[in-house]
């Protein structure tokens, strides 16, 4: 098929960005949107033209490296990251319009490429479980009844591409922290932490230029790992537990 | 051929395991007799970890917190990108939670079995007994296992094991593991231990008098070079699997940290074993980029297959069931589709030979789901390998539930790396490299679930036990910015750089690694032959050349630069091919993935030759031109007797 393609491009954060506009002819539909931006790459380096910088990594939707604005819609038409998508979601003629995520918490590195390090901030004020190595007990020593396992799985599967954030009119991340919040609070292992963690977390998220959450829930409906808005009611509970227990250490 | 191919070296040996012991209390006399280093002088020794994988997070996760400072590096943009994200099935430890006669000794027995005899009786045996601690450490970190309705851990079997003995969540096992090892590690950044490097690449490694004292980096935002030193330096940079530009490695993962510390003068051991896996979804076009791993674990319900007759197109429904032919059920009736990956692959490549392969180009089998989704239910099917069947369905387009999958193999993992001790020591003191950039533990052949056993074993538990002994002597003497290796080190990586961008040949470095990789897929894939490594040998060179004068490499080195990146890369993996056919040529026997057609059994199978090629192939690096120098470290088998692999 044919396609119009409108990129943003971004030499580095000091440069004012621009859409600009490239013809594609034979992109087959059995071809992964990457890989249509690989063939689009090829030519312009050949061209003598600088390629469209993008991250992307492992390609099978787990790493949560590639992340664009295809239409106005995080990772594109379909739920799914942006390597999952396939060109059979286009039709021939199309134009398609890809940004980077844009969010006061996800600069410009590059084009399509954005400094996602906030996540790593919140998850270091306080997404773990504080067990160094060594001092394990036996892993049969605390059953886990299998309907918090699970939930707690699907809060653990968010993969840190922040399409919810990108999604979000707000800016916010309250997915992300929530997911984490979720994951590590329905688990035994994760009790003893939890009111220190969740306020940490929240600080950490409120101290990034991200903005807040007002329940609209653009963020779940772009996840592609369909992380549920029920995470961020349980966040709401839990800071509001922590918060009221005024149990929170300082540091 | 060996005056032209490669010089003999004197032969190397592990000095650090306690062979005076019986096997099952090497390790805790090792960790007994190593040397400590007191937790007031660990704060003042700097430790540099590269790579942010299960054995690079949790090393470093697990140094900070004993006391020592460590610098960590990688290059995407988050610790939690390292490639461990993607593996799908599961990870195995010896609990026996089944009762089904599992024990550190049988899974021990199992690896080394699996490995074709080509690894390290004391390295596997400690693999085997650090096995279950990592479980108890995963989930005290609140990694969400796969749990049964009593609340305990559910488990699953893989390829080469008669036990069940795979622990899982879900098909996203690796990215539990990865998330679990990252979160300890953000944790010590928080508390001050971890300083963080992120897109930040190592280019060279810095030697002083003889000890591994830094690494030289690129700022891959800006394009700085720098020097980092330290008092040892780790290499947890994972395998070298794109050197076949098509394997189901992320798109990044590369050869250079441990291609570079190998020019350095670090033994690279068998290169030329690498890990074909069975199960892959095929290619569909000359665009294609990467390839999709679907998990070993299918493998527990799924039965492969391909039509009795050659050239059958008929839909997969409408084959009846007395023209299909479940060729591992009948060749290996004992473990039938659950052999081990070496065998499962090579089978699919001979069925496809034969003209009956299945989907484009003939390069296609079925792994059909139709007799578990009746005997269990499309839910139970679902529950167990659901996002498996959807990403199936997202990259084909097809319906797994309703036509099954089609299926091929693909490079998957490298069993060869640098060589190393049992203390995971290279031959550069001071240089100690972990998880799949180590040869130590799979032998030939890799078992499933092993990667990440082996990864979290060498951070969490082996490396930070055996790092001490070396780190006894630290702190080391300062090196000054102006040390003449720093100053050689980051004159040899900026000249590379300005190469790169001066050449403006008429070729992309992509067309180069494609080429390059279906040569290697040609000729040191699933068969390999005198004939045709020597035919790649006399081919890598001249890419090589064509390479280095013809190669246009956009953009400038100051700048975020893609692909500035890969051509690095691509460098290394070129020079690495060559090192890998000349292995894979000398050997002239077959041992797991590695199969040479001319060293088979009657029944096809691969045929060892332990009288001449018991050990592992370390070897030196030389300039260009010159052969490389071959180190052999013999392998000895005290407990599991040497034998023909039978999974039949």
């Amino acid at each position: 098929m044919k396609l119009t393609l409108r990129v943003w491009r971004q030499p580095s954060p000091q440069v004012k960005g621009k859409m600009a506009n490239y013809h594609l002819t034979d992109v087959s539909e059995d071809m992964s949107f990457l890989e249509m931006l690989d063939v689009l790459n090829e030519q312009l380096i050949l061209d003598g033209e600088d390629p469209i910088a993008f991250d992307h990594d492992c390609r099978e939707g787990i790493c949560g490296s590639c992340g664009l604005m295809i239409n106005g819609i995080a990772h594109g038409p379909e739920q799914t990251t942006t390597c999952q998508l396939h060109m059979r979601s286009f039709s021939d003629g199309d134009t398609i319009d890809i940004e980077p995520w844009r969010s006061g918490g996800f600069p410009v590195v590059k084009d399509l490429v954005v400094d996602r390090s906030a996540f790593d901030r919140i998850i270091s004020a306080g997404g773990f479980i504080s067990a160094p190595t060594g001092t394990a007990p036996d892993a049969h020593a605390t059953p886990v009844p299998k309907v918090d396992a699970d939930a707690a799985f699907d809060a653990a599967t968010c993969i840190g591409c922040g399409a919810c954030v990108a999604a979000c009119p707000n800016g916010s991340a309250m997915l992300f922290t929530a997911a984490k919040v979720t994951h590590l609070g329905l688990l035994p292992q994760g009790q003893p932490e939890r009111d220190a963690r969740v306020v940490r977390m929240v600080a950490q998220q409120d101290a990034e230029d991200f903005g807040g959450c007002t329940n609209i829930g653009e963020c779940s409906a772009v996840c592609p790992k369909g992380i549920s808005m029920e995470t961020i009611s349980r966040l709401n509970h839990d800071l509001l537990g922590a918060l009221r227990a005024n149990a929170v250490p300082t540091s | 051929m060996a005056l032209e191919l490669f010089l003999d070296g004197d032969p190397i040996a592990d000095t650090k395991a306690p062979t005076d012991v019986p096997i099952g209390e090497r390790w805790s006399e090792r960790k007994f007799r190593g040397k400590l280093v007191n937790p007031a002088n660990r704060r003042k020794m700097t430790v540099i970890i590269v790579g942010t994988g299960l054995a690079g997070g949790a090393a470093a996760a697990t140094l900070a917190e004993a006391g020592y400072h460590v610098k960590s590096f990688w290059f995407q943009d988050s610790p939690r990108r390292a490639h461990s994200i993607a593996a799908q099935g599961g990870i195995n430890a010896a609990k026996n939670y089944r009762n089904d006669g599992d024990s550190v000794h049988r899974l021990f027995y199992d690896t080394v079995k699996g490995g074709d005899f080509r690894s390290r009786e004391n390295n596997v045996h400690r693999l085997a007994e650090v096995s279950t601690q990592i479980i108890d450490q995963c989930v005290a970190q609140g990694v969400p296992f796969a749990r049964e309705y009593g609340g305990l851990l559910d488990n699953r079997s893989f390829g080469g094991a008669q036990v069940s003995r795979t622990f899982y969540a879900r098909g996203q096992t690796g990215q539990q593991l990865l998330i679990g090892a990252y979160q300890a590690f953000e944790r010590q950044v928080a508390a001050g231990g971890i300083e963080t490097h992120s897109r930040t690449e190592m280019l060279d490694l810095v030697v002083v008098d003889g000890k591994a004292r830094g690494i030289v980096v690129r700022d891959l935002v800006t394009g700085e070079v720098s020097t980092h030193i330290g008092d040892a330096v780790v290499l947890g940079t994972g395998g070298y699997s794109n050197v076949y530009y098509l394997s189901t490695n992320a798109k990044g993962s590369n050869t250079t940290a441990i291609w570079r510390a190998h020019k350095r003068g670090a033994y690279f051991a068998n290169p030329c074993y690498t890990q074909i896996h069975p199960t892959c979804i095929p290619v569909s076009g000359d665009y294609q980029s990467k390839l999709t791993l679907m998990s070993e674990s299918l493998r527990n319900d799924g039965r492969v297959w391909v039509p009795k007759e050659r050239g059958d197109t008929r839909a997969p429904q409408d084959i009846p069931e007395d023209e299909r032919d479940y060729y591992l059920e009948r060749k290996y009736p004992a473990f039938g589709n659950l052999v081990p990956r070496d065998i499962a692959s090579r089978q699919a490549k001979n069925v496809c030979d034969e003209g009956r392969g299945v989907g484009p180009g003939g390069l296609g089998v079925y792994l059909d789901f139709a007799d578990a989704i009746e005997r269990l239910g499309r839910k139970t099917v679902e529950a167990k390998y659901g996002n498996l069947f959807d990403m199936y369905a997202r990259i084909t387009g097809e319906d797994p539930y309703a036509s099954g999958m089609r299926i091929y193999p693909a490079v998957h993992y490298t069993m060869g790396g640098l060589w190393v001790d049992y203390d995971l020591q290279s031959t550069i003191p001071g240089l100690f490299v972990i998880g799949e950039a180590n040869f130590s533990d799979h032998g030939a052949n890799r078992l499933g679930a092993s990667a990440l056993m082996q990864g979290l074993s060498d951070g969490y538990f082996v490396l930070p036990n055996t790092i001490t002994d070396y780190l006894s002597a630290a702190p080391f003497e300062k090196v000054p910015a102006d040390h003449p290796a720093i100053v050689e080190a980051e004159a040899g990586v900026k000249a590379q750089v300005e190469k790169f961008l001066s050449i403006n040949g008429t070729r992309t470095v992509a067309s180069f690694h494609r080429e390059l990789g279906r040569l290697v897929w040609d000729y040191c894939g699933m068969e390999r032959t005198a004939e045709g490594l020597r035919k790649a040998l006399d081919r890598i060179p001249e890419i090589r050349k064509e390479f280095w004068t013809n190669v246009k490499v956009a953009g400038d080195a100051h700048t975020f630069n893609q692909n500035l990146e890969h051509a690095a890369r691509v460098a290394d993996f070129i020079e690495l091919a060559e090192l890998m056919c000349i292995d894979a040529l000398h050997r002239e026997e077959s041992c797991g993935g590695h199969f040479r057609a001319e060293s088979q059994t009657p029944e096809g199978e691969a045929l060892r030759n332990d009288e001449e090629f018991a050990y592992v192939a370390a070897w030196g690096w030389t300039p260009e031109g010159e052969p490389p120098v071959l180190h052999k470290e013999a392998l000895e088998y005290e407990y599991v007797h040497l034998a023909q692999r039978s999974y039949k």
